[in-house]
């Protein structure tokens, strides 16, 4: 079945909910990459940006972990893709973002993390030391 | 008048000296344009500028008041199309819960 639909790249962000373990938000990752595959399309990317604190609350919760893919697809894909998201309960909130090219390396969030991580690292060791 | 004319002088005139006013002398006037400001450049114009995306929540910080408002301009110094750009991404930011809509 091999159409010659174009395919597009997208960035698409999931917030889901909070409760769930590291684990559980990664695996909701892999069900939404099946989601895509099974469309058709391919997932380049998946990126775990941790449970952040939301601005402001979303269903009554005040943070969610949030989930990052780039996804190379047909909109028919991200339309199925988005359908099974509003349907689930795990899921705050999505974001899907069409994109001329993907971003190499990690991206913003992962690096601000990092160098967080970093710098906290450094002061511990600085009160030890 | 002579120089010393603010000055009261020593001894018997202090009827004189109450009455001239205290602060006779001019300020000195430097000649400067009182709204002249330096013609600020746009922080994204040098090439190493960071590219405008809504995941980059640090730099997105920079263009949005303390209350979460998008900045003017006028005030960022970036150009109309940078802040096109910024709007969209700060918006998508909020979208994600990366940024406030309303903060403080």
């Amino acid at each position: 079945m091999e159409s010659h639909v174009e395919m597009t790249l997208y960035e698409h962000t999931v917030i889901a909910r909070p409760d769930l373990s590291a684990q559980q938000a990664q695996a909701l990752a892999d069900s939404f990459t099946e989601v895509v595959k099974a469309q058709g399309g391919e997932v380049s990317k998946v990126e775990y940006w941790g449970l952040r604190n939301l601005a402001y609350r979303i269903k009554k919760n005040r943070k969610g972990h949030y989930l990052h893919l780039n996804i190379k697809a047909e909109p028919a894909a991200i339309a199925e893709l988005e359908r099974t998201q509003r349907i689930h309960e795990d899921v705050l909130r999505y974001l899907t973002v069409k994109v001329d090219t993907f971003d190499e390396g990690p991206s913003q969030v992962m690096q601000a993390k990092a160098s967080r991580d970093e710098r906290g690292r450094r002061d511990r060791f600085d009160i030890r030391g | 008048m002579s120089i010393d004319s603010d000055i009261p002088a020593p001894g018997g005139d202090e009827d004189r000296g109450e009455r001239r006013p205290r602060m006779a002398e001019p300020p000195n006037i430097t000649i400067r344009r009182p709204f002249f400001r330096r013609r600020k450049s746009s922080p994204f114009a040098h090439a190493d500028a960071p590219k405008i995306d809504y995941k980059d929540v640090k730099l997105l910080q920079r263009f949005v008041s303390e209350r979460g408002k998008i900045v003017p301009r006028r005030i960022t110094a970036v150009t109309a199309k940078e802040q096109r750009a910024l709007a969209t991404a700060i918006k998508r930011a909020r979208e994600l819960a990366l940024l406030p809509y309303v903060a403080g």
